[in-house]
């Protein structure tokens, strides 16, 4: 075993070290941009050199790169403060879709927008009554001549506000098992009847949106799948959400743990000769290290040109518990004024209460706890599906509570 | 990034698991523990036959000289068998103090019958209740005589040699102890694995010799637990994927209200929580060995990690496999408590989870520092 790359995959390194050293951007102009513009800026700086979306063919905008190559430069990229988040959705999980499901001519007019950040995209799935039990949204698509049109509401849409495009899975057909009867549409986030309504979260931030469909209209040539397959035009799209979503959790790692235990005392003595504390900074490194070599497993599967076993499924259902757990116990540790939020007052400038807040939307988000603890239990150990009572029966005589 | 086993060592993985299967199965574990017996003599002689007691011992002390990766291999699938072995004591513990520590003299005359598997060895460490604490320890030597208890001793009462942890007025020492000698009573000490078999053993006055001839570096003995942590994490790995694969096996064959408990999601994320547990110890033990395998600075905190990962992965996946099972994962005919059993047992050994905890996080602190 080492950690070494293969020869290849070091000259690959050092063809996008040195790139990155010449071309990423440091300049206060571009740091007086918005987070947008300045992604935006970069990405159509990568898109120019063949550095944009690199395991797309190259008729999409991509060189063909290989997975583990990817994975070389999201860690040399990395190493740059470099906003990119506003791209994951529609590279990440669209584009592989449109890949999958488009027209040659819808991919050959998006795919390279898509890549060159010139275009964003979101995605229009979850429903006020359909999150966790995606297949029970309702917002229905009703033919009318060569177009759709669309009524219902859609909810925790990331970037709908400033996305130009969307993809919507919706109800054309109610009278059907809830998987049948739905389709799978691209729209233009701009068209009439298309509303945006931010959502202020318990942080106070607004990430997501209530996307609102009055009388929308799509033409039928924005269908991806057949009428009644957009379930697994669907599964497309969610079969990349966990690699889009990934494993960051911010700054709250041991390393800032050991430091906050290195400064807060304990009857006189610093809290980091407390062995209580000391034994959850071992949990907590367990899991952290576990994560870290799990990954590098996986990474080992990937040069080998191997797809990664199901190790890889349990970063999520680790990492976003931990985030939690260990800022409430970090502040606990500072007493009364780990309730302090101020930047200007709080030890390490409040990133532990904002992670502390933070981390009940990352349990949540691309599938909760409880959702990821079944897709181990089923698709890793072979235990069978709950029971369900909607199966096999209508949509629209299901029980709805 | 390779951080893979080889195909060579993947092979031994094979070999090995289908010969544990063959000549451990559970009945085999059952006939200790129910028996009058200590281990499996027979098993013992076949494991030596393969090999095994003598995977890292260098070939010129009649070892086969290969690495811990294949160790760590035989390791996990003897937790997996939950094998009734003196091998974790014989293996992982005496023979590598006698590399370690011993000199020419000692090396020639113990490693080649520990490589052939024709000796046993042991390692006596505890004397009381509480922290081994390595400045407190009471049994010690005087001139070429030891005296005092050691309890409990894994594997003493199937051991021929015991290595020792004793005091001088010189300082701390690794001392060799035959135990078929007058001054040495073995007395059996009943503990809750008795398919592994203890021994309160005393010296009185009892022919010793130091190891290496000289008194022995604390972090030296550190070292060579660290080296023993990680592979016990290993067999203790394999201990919590057969408890997993027993739970997992009887979830999808008992029914109650009419379908698998398999498919009620308290257990499922009973079991899900499980292969977390196994997954974060499996790639930490990766980890350990890498570190053990080539030297590493960072092997203080590669074996603290690996061992806390799994003694938790091992003891959750025993005691939730149990309550899978219900009411007969509670009787002794269930195998059920063999892998709850072993995997506390192995927690004990050489310092418990509080231990290896206070180790990690002041091997992380010195590692930090040193960056």
């Amino acid at each position: 075993m080492d950690f070494n790359d293969t020869p290849e995959e070091a000259r690959f390194r050092e063809e996008a070290s040195s790139w990155l050293a010449e071309n990423a951007p440091t300049d206060d102009a571009f740091r007086a941009l918005s987070p947008l513009e300045q992604a935006k800026v970069w990405q159509k700086r990568k898109y120019d050199a063949g550095w944009a979306c690199i395991g797309w063919a190259p008729d999409f905008g991509g060189r063909g790169a290989s997975a583990i190559e990817e994975v070389i430069w999201r860690q040399e990229e990395s190493q740059y403060d470099l906003p990119a988040n506003f791209f994951l959705i529609g590279q990440g999980m669209i584009g592989p879709t449109l890949m999958a499901w488009a027209s040659d001519e819808d991919k050959a007019r998006f795919l390279p927008q898509l890549a060159s950040g010139e275009e964003v995209w979101c995605q229009l799935f979850s429903e006020p009554a359909g999150g966790s039990d995606l297949a029970a949204l309702r917002t229905r698509a009703e033919r009318d001549g060569d177009d759709w049109v669309i009524n219902g509401q859609k909810i925790w849409t990331s970037g709908a506000h400033y996305s130009d495009y969307g993809v919507i899975v919706v109800r054309t057909d109610p009278t059907v098992p809830k998987h049948k009867g739905l389709s799978y549409f691209y729209i233009d986030m701009k068209a009439p009847g298309v509303e945006i309504k931010p959502i202020k979260q318990l942080t106070g931030d607004s990430d997501f949106n209530e996307v609102y469909f009055t009388d929308v209209r799509v033409s039928d040539s924005q269908r991806l799948g057949e009428v009644g397959q957009g379930w697994q035009v669907s599964l497309t799209t969610l079969m990349n959400e966990r690699a889009a979503i990934g494993g960051s959790f911010g700054q709250m790692d041991v390393s800032l743990a050991m430091s906050v235990a290195a400064e807060v005392e304990i009857d006189g003595r610093p809290a980091m000769e407390d062995a209580a504390v000391r034994a959850r900074i071992a949990d907590w490194y367990v899991q952290e290290a576990g994560l870290k070599y799990t990954g590098y497993r996986s990474l080992t599967a990937l040069s080998r040109g191997a797809l990664p076993g199901p190790e890889n499924s349990i970063g999520k259902l680790v990492g976003a518990p931990k985030m939690q757990a260990m800022s409430s116990y970090l502040m606990d540790l500072l007493g009364a004024s780990g309730a302090i939020a101020d930047e200007a007052l709080a030890a390490k400038a409040g990133i532990i209460q904002r992670a502390y807040m933070g981390a009940p939307g990352l349990r949540i988000a691309g599938g909760t706890d409880e959702i990821m603890a079944n897709i181990i239990a089923e698709r890793v150990l072979g235990l069978p599906q709950e029971p369900r009572l909607d199966k096999g029966i209508p949509f629209n005589e299901v029980p709805t509570g | 990034m390779n951080f893979e086993f080889s195909d060579e060592q993947q092979l031994l993985r094979e070999q090995a698991r289908g010969f544990l299967t063959e000549h451990c199965p559970t009945s085999a574990v059952r006939a200790v523990l129910d028996g009058d017996q200590d281990w499996d003599a027979a098993l013992w002689q076949k494991v030596a036959e393969m090999g095994w007691t003598a995977t890292v011992i260098p070939e010129a002390y009649g070892g086969l000289g290969l690495s811990y990766y294949e160790l760590a291999i035989i390791a996990e699938e003897m937790g997996r068998s939950a094998a009734p072995l003196p091998f974790s004591s014989s293996v992982y513990l005496a023979s590598e103090a006698i590399q370690r520590f011993g000199n020419e003299a000692q090396k020639s005359a113990w490693l080649p019958r520990l490589a052939s598997g024709e000796c046993v060895a042991t390692v006596a460490m505890a004397e009381r209740a509480g922290r081994l604490a390595l400045e407190q320890l009471e049994t010690r030597r005087g001139g070429s005589q030891l005296s005092g208890t050691k309890v409990p001793v894994a594997d003493a009462s199937v051991a021929e040699v015991a290595v020792v942890l004793a005091r001088s007025d010189a300082g701390l020492e690794a001392c060799l102890v035959p135990l078929q000698q007058a001054g040495v009573s073995v007395e059996p000490v009943l503990t809750f694995d008795t398919s592994r078999g203890h021994s309160s053993v005393t010296f009185d006055g009892a022919e010793a010799e130091v190891l290496g001839e000289t008194t022995l570096n604390p972090e030296d003995w550190e070292s060579l637990l660290d080296g023993a942590a990680v592979l016990l994490a290993w067999e203790q790995l394999g201990l919590a994927e057969t408890a997993l694969t027993q739970a997992r096996d009887y979830a999808l064959q008992r029914f109650a209200f009419g379908r698998a408990i398999g498919s009620y999601q308290a257990i499922k994320h009973k079991l899900a929580n499980m292969y977390v547990k196994n997954t974060l110890a499996r790639s930490n033990a990766y980890y350990g060995v890498w570190a053990l395998s080539g030297g590493s600075d960072e092997l203080p905190l590669a074996a603290a990690t690996a061992r806390v990962a799994a003694i938790q992965a091992s003891t959750y996946a025993a005691e939730e496999n149990i309550q899978t099972h219900g009411g007969m994962g509670f009787t002794w005919e269930f195998d059920c408590h063999f892998y709850l059993r072993r995997a506390k047992l192995l927690s004990l050994a050489i310092g418990s989870e509080a231990v290896w905890q206070d180790r990690l996080v002041s091997a992380l602190a010195a590692q930090s520092a040193a960056a």
